[in-house]
């Protein structure tokens, strides 16, 4: 019933200033044509004046509003978003002087030069000088950001350092899986046709296969699996290498203002260095639920938004402690090789782990 | 005269001299047509009418986004299976979200914009009957129409439209386990564009024929009105771009449907399982695909730019400032699209190296660009400016790109882009200054060129409301993005709800949403007022309404088939002599006077 009474009062908004235009050009024609126009002439003279000037209040008043809910009010949480933020801040100062500048001219352009009886127009059609002018300043300026922003990208792109922290992060249609590469700090081989979403989520080579042609690789047995949520250390770089189970994904981190593809058969790296744990930034925002999230930034399908995970920033020692009571996934599939003297204690996070993971899977 | 001699005789050879237009059947004149100005009707009001679904789509997913939690049962009503409790369905949202994109693009500001105005004014515009190949021209017509029946269709399929974007990335769009839309309706959208393709190599091959080939006595290059500088680069950019989208599109179906691995390797798909291929590149698709995607940016901009600074200087009664400097700024953008496509793609993984190259040369075409904007300034400067509706959405023209261009700056620096990429930041940036610039470029040629294309005249104060609610509503919508962009909220996300740090835009998003649906409205507005001023518009009874030097101005005013009853006129200067020598204008076609100066 709303629905056909908005229609309705909509239709009715529409003949009402269909109408009046129609009325306003039979007046048109009565007044006669010139002087018509010269009457609206003014009028949207004005306009563009008022467009100005209200339009760069609104510049303001838009500023007030949302700025602080932008996230740059808040500090970059990594060393390189503080580089990042840097930048926007030099662009920021260089294109917002050309914006202002550049809009006022038009504007008040426009307005000054309206057509009056009697002006003469300036025929100027050409003048090296102003051309070569505006061929040039922007090319020196424009020079200056590259450097700085080449300088930051060689940064942002170079090796991480070699005691970096290293995720292997794995995106698939919606969630993350996350592997740490174990006591023996080398990540073991994995081959995308032994994926089992029950046991082996990565398809970590841990049987000889003749037919697929693969032999065991003892580096797997002691990689540590974790799915939605992964920590990482305060003030330790952090190395991620991406890749994809199915379509291609985005790592976007917001807070540490860094994004980087997950791509299927084609790894990516990019590494970060935290700059406040978690803890840190629930004080800085002001906000008690705040969470450094994992978002997927690359169209995976219809559950693209949901494709959430979680990096929980820590201080080394809580991170060791986290680190202890991880198991390694091999034992999730293999629960008979667990050790002995360990294998009661071993049983029981692993259960629960897997309880976990299929409780985040449930959710979604 | 022997140019015009052949001009006349290779127009006969078609069959089309105007002593036969009382022969010609409805068929024939309205629907078959091979005159240059009925086919760029046909483009008009077929752009149009994807313009108003294209739009109606964006309603529709604004209603999601601006109001998540409110239950719309008439959607329900409208949409059914899509809109299931009066909600729309994510599938249905990315499903609206994908088809909004290639929609407006491709057959809204692509066909629609070069289909029409390449097809009314480089004939009209260089002094020739038609085009070089009427014949393609209509092939070219029919093969969009083809395109927009078949994309058309997808939208009935079972498992719904083409769901992963306009870029339709593999392996997403490869694979209909990974996306219900990514089954049937992903055969019928690549068909679609297929055809699209087709049409626009057809009418490309065609525009840059006539110009190089057609241009009457007189009418040498740099005689040339920008307009026809600017379609004529938008054609070349066209025909060496399309056929790399097309390669790209074969190999997907082979993907697809033949088992090859161009773009697959190393896929598990939940529900599925391992699939056998190995070896390919999804990355491969986004060079093939951006090398076509981003030359479109400027496929969908020149045209606009060039129509722009026709009416800029028309209605300055000014000269365009910097002549040369605009036709060269043009080739230089023309040039620098096909060299910057990878800044689509920073965060793919690609070799930071040639990232660095990519970031130099994208930041290059900020050069061009000011040239473009600083003499669109100057030509206002001490002009005498008439505020047509035309000449509103041409200086509207200006600010935008003005706004969208400056964040190109932002985005072009992969130092920047590596936090803004693919968020809504980058929606701003590209809906500003493309999508919305581009719309008001080809409101102003429609505004401006309506008497010329129906003998009638538009309402103006349904223009001006057209361009004050359009210009202020544009700015309201897109502006406030920037920030929900520099937050990291990321692009194509159904419901913003479970997460902590973009969950505090709610407010603004309702607010985008309703203004959306304003300016929806008064679009609507435009379009009756088009519609009714075709048929009871106030007929114009001067044949040069705004006092214009171009060539199509010189033809009645409703012109035959074959454009000029007699000879076509003989060209004799540049088409920007307003003002000079006292003189309030000087048609092109008029001979220079012995008492005139030199510019």
């Amino acid at each position: 019933m709303t629905m056909y009474l908005s229609l309705a009062v909509i239709l009715l908004v529409f003949v009402v200033i269909f109408q009046i235009a129609k009325a306003s050009e039979y007046v048109a024609v009565l007044k006669g044509e010139e002087q018509n126009r010269k009457q609206t002439n003014k009028i949207n003279g004005f306009l563009m004046i008022a467009f100005l000037v209200l339009g760069l209040i609104g510049v303001w008043y838009c500023n007030k509003l949302y700025f602080s809910k932008s996230l740059l009010s808040v500090e970059a949480a990594s060393i390189q978003g503080e580089k990042v933020d840097m930048m926007i801040y030099w662009t920021l100062g260089v294109t917002g002087v050309v914006f202002i500048a550049t809009q006022i001219l038009l504007f008040v352009l426009a307005y000054k030069y309206q057509e009056k009886e009697n002006r003469k127009v300036y025929f100027f059609a050409h003048s090296t000088f102003l051309e070569l002018l505006w061929t040039s300043v922007p090319a020196i300026v424009l020079t200056g950001l590259i450097v700085f922003g080449l300088k930051n990208w060689s940064f942002f792109t170079s090796e991480a350092p070699k005691d970096a922290l290293q995720v292997e992060v794995t995106g698939k249609q919606f969630g993350w899986i996350f592997r740490y590469p174990g006591k023996d700090a080398t990540f073991g081989k994995k081959y995308f046709k032994v994926i089992d979403p029950a046991s082996n989520s990565l398809g970590l080579i841990w049987r000889d296969s003749a037919e697929l042609n693969l032999k065991d690789d003892p580096y797997s047995h002691d990689d540590i699996v974790t799915e939605g949520t992964m920590y990482v250390v305060k003030g330790k770089p952090c190395k991620l290498i991406i890749g994809s189970r199915d379509v291609i994904h985005d790592v976007g981190l917001s807070q540490f203002r860094l994004k980087m593809d997950a791509v299927p058969g084609i790894p990516t790296t990019m590494w970060f260095t935290p700059k406040f744990t978690t803890e840190e930034m629930k004080t800085k925002t002001g906000n008690p639920n705040f969470q450094y999230e994992i978002s997927c930034d690359q169209m995976c399908g219809n559950g693209h938004y949901s494709m959430k995970g979680v990096i929980v920033v820590v201080s080394q020692e809580e991170y060791d402690a986290w680190l202890a009571k991880q198991k390694p996934y091999y034992f999730s599939a293999f629960p008979e090789k667990a050790p002995v003297e360990k294998a009661v204690e071993a049983a029981k996070p692993a259960t629960e782990m897997k309880a976990a993971t299929t409780d985040s899977a449930a959710k979604k | 005269m022997s140019h015009e001699a052949t001009l006349h005789t290779s127009h006969d050879a078609h069959g089309h001299h105007d002593h036969h237009e009382h022969h010609q059947s409805f068929i024939s004149k309205y629907i078959f047509s091979m005159d240059h100005k009925m086919i760029a009707k046909q483009f008009l009001i077929t752009g149009m009418i994807w313009a108003v679904l294209g739009g109606l789509m964006s309603v529709f997913f604004r209603l999601q986004l601006g109001f998540p939690d409110t239950s719309f049962p008439w959607l329900e009503t409208i949409l059914g299976k899509w809109a299931k409790g009066g909600h729309i369905t994510p599938e249905a949202y990315y499903a609206l979200v994908t088809t909004h994109g290639t929609v407006l693009v491709f057959f809204v500001l692509t066909a629609g914009l070069s289909g029409t105005f390449a097809n009314f004014l480089i004939p009209l515009q260089i002094g020739a009957r038609d085009m070089a190949s009427p014949f393609m021209n209509m092939l070219s017509y029919w093969f969009f129409f083809l395109a927009g029946v078949v994309m058309l269709s997808s939208m009935f399929v079972e498992t719904g439209p083409f769901s992963g974007g306009w870029t339709a990335y593999p392996p997403l769009s490869a694979l209909g386990s990974a996306s219900p839309g990514s089954k049937t309706g992903m055969d019928l959208w690549i068909v679609a564009m297929a055809l699209f393709v087709v049409s626009s190599l057809l009418g490309g091959l065609n525009y840059i024929a006539t110009v190089l080939n057609m241009r009457t006595k007189g009418m040498s290059m740099t005689r040339l009105p920008l307009t026809i500088w600017a379609l004529f680069f938008t054609a070349v950019l066209g025909v060496l771009s399309f056929p790399v989208l097309f390669s790209g599109f074969i190999l997907l179906i082979f993907d697809r449907n033949f088992g090859t691995s161009f773009y697959l390797s190393d896929i598990f798909v939940n529900g599925v399982g391992a699939l056998p291929n190995e070896g390919g590149s999804a990355i491969l698709y986004q060079h093939l695909f951006w090398f076509l995607g981003h030359p479109e940016v400027y496929i969908i901009l020149l045209p606009a730019m060039g129509m722009v600074s026709e009416i800029l200087s028309t209605n300055s009664r000014k000269p365009i400032f910097g002549y040369m400097a605009m036709v060269g700024s043009l080739f230089a953008i023309a040039i620098l699209a096909f060299l910057v496509w990878a800044h689509h793609m920073f965060v793919t993984g690609l070799n930071p190296f040639l990232g660095s190259v990519f970031v130099l040369l994208t930041l290059l075409i900020a050069v061009p660009s000011a040239i473009k904007v600083f003499n669109w300034l100057t030509t206002l400067w001490k002009g005498n400016i008439r505020f047509t509706p035309a000449m509103l959405f041409a200086i509207g023209f200006v600010s935008l790109f003005i706004s969208g261009g400056l964040t190109g700056i932002w985005l072009g620096n992969s130092s920047i882009d590596i936090h803004l990429h693919d968020t809504y930041f980058v929606i701003a940036h590209f809906h500003i200054v493309m999508g919305v610039a581009s719309m008001f470029g080809m409101f102003a040629g429609i505004y401006h060129w309506f008497p010329k294309m129906y003998g009638k005249l538009m309402n103006n104060t349904l223009g001006y409301i057209h361009f004050w609610v359009t210009m202020i509503g544009a700015y309201l919508i897109f502006w406030p993005m920037h920030y929900e962009g520099l937050a990291g909220m990321p692009r194509r996300y159904y419901d913003f709800s479970i997460w902590e740090s973009f969950k505090q835009f709610g407010d603004l998003n309702k607010f985008i949403s309703i203004v959306v649906f304003v300016v929806f409205a008064v679009q609507l507005l435009f379009l009756l007022n088009f519609f009714y001023s075709i048929i009871k518009g106030r007929k114009l009874t001067n044949p040069n309404p705004w006092d214009s030097n171009t060539l199509e101005w010189t033809t009645p005013i409703n012109p035959g088939h074959g454009n000029w009853p007699g000879e076509i006129p003989e060209v004799y200067r540049w088409a920007y002599d307003y003002g000079k020598d006292g003189k309030e204008f000087i048609p092109q076609n008029v001979p220079i006077g012995d008492d005139e100066s030199h510019h």
